[in-house]
């Protein structure tokens, strides 16, 4: 049939767009596009249209202006006169903090989850199991909810840690030093004195020294067979030096790094790092219920290894946990990673259910009260969609990084 | 990825189609209902009672305005909205509306485009605290948490508040006042602040109402009324002289009880012409000679509406105050119906 139709060019003719099986495609793709297009441009000028005869014009004049409302959490120098760009900046800061913790904590608990629902031992596999299902089917929003009242409900409030009227207070903080408070967990701060600075530096420098270490192991390993222990000099190279400098600076005079302490003053505690209730509720909440997802996404990744490569490496002597490391989660990894960049990106984009308790992310600030005050609803929510477009895609592109690296490498 | 495009652009659109088209009146007349926003619950303002039933202050400027236009009080649909989306809602014409303790700012009026017909309450912000606290003064609220509703203008006088007094505070921004109201209960700070109208409603839902206090400051003007788009003044205008003869109908002493008596025709001309036997400001409205006749019978006068819902003997207890009749030394004040 094609031989047949395959005719020279300049027999063609215009009812061969629909008649012809070699030109249909296009004109049925070329229609839709028009179709598609004309629509969208209908939508565009219609709103062109109302924003018009309504008075109204897109401006982003606003983010110049004074915000006049206060932030509870800021990462940087805030104040109500501050403009809403900024109070928009501390929100970006808030959604990346929540973002990245919770997507470390998501990570634990998702792996934990999905190595443990296989184990052998019954109950273990069952709590597990019951945990992924429990989490993965019910809403975030109502998580985030749950999870916020009991944190309020079940802590003691500040001012339960105060001696009223000769009495002992009702709650004590742990070791002196953590307040445990439905207002949030307030710990102590290291503070740098003269010479911190030395401390952190050698402790940063021994991170990259450990790497090295790790990898000059690694390249022994598979050049002479050689194999290094790993575990513990990692855990020397880490901590020995920093430890060292700190005693040296120590002896010769101040303490090089001190702790501040919590402290209940007035109506809260003062001094100290205050992980906000909201802040603490959400992340944990977000982190528990992502880490359902990707609980999922390790069990199918280590399942998907078939059992004839853990019996291989097994009859050519390679202990289990090596097995693990060397073969198994290799290859697991390639499986898991992709389900785990949506993953990921589905935190971050739940992060914006924030305002349910009151922590004040990009959503509460441009998409809340920036949007409420100024009444610029279209040109905050397409400042915002772009905000979240543009983290997205930073974190696929991070991911596709580390995706390629673990990906099978064709020799 | 393109589908969700056209959706998208489809609300942005559909959001902005039904705005600043003129005739509303003609729309609320063709549907036979008023679309009119309230919160989401705010007991003495607009709260949904136990059968389902709206009830409220802010409610009974609904029912007045839907008596008067359609001549059934009931033909109102009830948009509970937030603080965050209450204006979105009026400018994109999902309601008709908006009577939800809305404080009538420059910005709101001139830049959000919208009309403010009237002041309904003249209220003020305040702080609630629970007894045991021990604070006598807004002023001793250094380093305090306070629960703020989001989206609204007790924000900013907050934050000016506490700058001007140059004292701290922890903002914890809340959605709704239910909300607000849970998490002001379990501790999650130490003062709520609203308009003190809106505490005092709030406190009356409490188990204990005793064991909290409103701190005597009032740190703000907080004129509520009732609003419309801009750009149809006679819908504007419909709203607001509902308003205003709810007030006059106080002013000149018409009541539920003595309205149809007076219906029939009085000494006093003002009278008259407000109930519509004498002269034409039902039909230079656009609407018929008893329409305000109508609305006054849904729920009485405004001191009617304001004893039955927020009052002294209701729960809620709020006394007149500002409040009352010019002629009483409020500041309630209806221009002339001539």
């Amino acid at each position: 049939m094609t031989m047949q139709t395959d005719s020279a060019a300049g027999n063609f003719r215009l009812s061969m767009l629909i008649s012809d099986t070699r030109y249909r495609s296009y004109t049925f793709q070329l229609v839709a596009m028009i179709l598609l297009f004309a629509s969208v441009g209908y939508l565009i000028s219609n709103l062109i249209f109302n924003l018009q005869t309504a008075g109204l014009s897109i401006s982003y004049e606003f983010l110049e202006e004074p915000a006049g409302y206060d932030i509870n959490q800021r990462l940087i120098e805030y104040n109500s006169q501050s403009t809403h760009w900024r109070a928009s900046v501390v929100g970006v800061l808030n959604t990346l903090l929540v973002a990245v913790v919770g997507c470390f904590f998501a990570t634990i608990f998702g792996v934990l989850a999905g190595v443990l629902r296989l184990s052998n031992n019954w109950i273990v596999a069952k709590i597990m199991a019951a945990y992924v299902e429990i989490f993965r089917n019910v809403p975030v929003l109502i998580w985030i909810l749950i999870i916020n009242a009991i944190f309020l409900v079940s802590l003691p409030q500040p001012k339960a840690f105060k001696a009223r009227g000769g009495n002992p207070p009702e709650a004590e903080m742990f070791l002196d030093a953590f307040a445990f408070t439905g207002r949030g967990i307030y710990m102590p701060k290291p503070v740098l004195q003269t010479g911190g600075m030395l401390v952190l530096g050698i402790f940063l420098l021994s991170i990259f020294v450990m790497f090295a270490y790790r990898r000059y192991a690694r390249s022994l390993l598979y050049s002479q067979g050689r194999d290094l222990p790993t575990f513990w000099p990692s855990l020397g190279i880490l901590f020995v030096p920093a430890i060292v400098i700190y005693f040296v600076i120590a002896a010769t005079g101040e303490l090089p790094i001190v702790l501040e302490y919590p402290a209940l003053k007035g109506f809260n505690f003062k001094g100290g790092i205050w992980a906000r209730g909201s802040f603490v509720a959400l992340t944990f909440a977000l982190a528990i219920y992502t880490g359902a997802f990707i609980a999922e996404n390790v069990r199918a990744g280590i399942l998907a290894i078939s059992k004839g490569q853990t019996e291989a490496a097994a009859s050519l002597g390679i202990r289990p946990n090596r097995i693990m490391s060397l073969v198994v989660l290799p290859q697991a990894l390639r499986v898991i990673i992709p389900p785990m960049i949506s993953n990921y990106l589905n935190l971050t984009k739940n992060s914006s259910l924030a305002i349910a308790v009151g922590y004040m992310d990009i959503t509460g600030t441009l998409g809340g009260i920036t949007l409420n005050q100024t009444g610029r609803a279209i040109e905050a929510i397409l400042l915002l969609m772009a905000f979240y477009l543009f983290i997205s895609l930073s974190i696929s592109a991070i991911m596709n990084v580390y995706n390629k690296s673990v990906a099978i490498k064709e020799r | 990825m393109k589908k969700s495009v056209i959706i998208s652009a489809l609300t942005i659109a559909g959001l902005s189609a039904g705005a600043a088209l003129a005739g509303t009146m003609d729309d609320v007349k063709a549907r036979g209902k008023l679309n009119c926003g309230v919160t989401t619950g705010l007991v003495g303002f607009a709260s949904p009672d136990a059968n389902g039933e709206w009830e409220g202050f802010d409610v009974g400027v609904c029912r007045a305005v839907a008596a008067a236009v359609l001549g059934d009080p009931s033909a109102v649909e009830f948009v509970p909205t937030t603080g965050k989306t209450r204006f979105t809602a009026l400018a994109s014409g999902e309601i008709d509306m908006l009577a939800r303790n809305t404080t009538w700012t420059f910005s709101r009026d001139v830049d959000l485009k919208f009309e403010f017909t009237g002041v309904n309450y003249y209220d003020g912000q305040g702080f609630m605290a629970p007894k045991d606290l021990g604070v006598s003064s807004a002023k001793d609220l250094d380093g305090a948490t306070v629960c703020i509703q989001t989206g609204t203008t007790t924000e900013l006088n907050l934050a000016d508040f506490f700058r001007s007094n140059n004292i701290s505070y922890e903002p914890v921004p809340i959605e709704t006042n239910s909300e607000a109201m849970q998490q002001y209960l379990a501790g999650a700070c130490d003062v709520y602040t609203t308009d003190a109208s809106g505490l005092a409603a709030s406190r009356a839902t409490f188990e204990d109402p005793s064991a909290h206090v409103v701190l005597p400051e009032i740190v703000s003007k907080e004129p509520l009324g009732p609003l419309v788009r801009h750009g149809d003044n006679n819908w504007g205008d419909v709203v607001r002289w509902t308003l205003n003869a709810l007030i006059t109908a106080e002013e000149l002493g018409v009541t539920s009880a003595n309205l149809d008596e007076m219906a029939k025709g009085t000494n006093n001309p003002e009278i008259n012409r407000l109930l519509g036997t004498e002269g034409t400001l039902g039909e230079m409205l656009g609407l018929d000679a008893e329409w305000a006749k109508r609305a006054i019978a849904v729920g009485g006068n405004y001191g009617e509406i304001f004893e039955a819902n927020i009052g002294v003997n209701t729960p809620i207890g709020l006394a007149r105050g500002l409040n009352a009749q010019w002629t009483d030394g409020g500041l309630i004040y209806s221009p002339p119906f001539r």
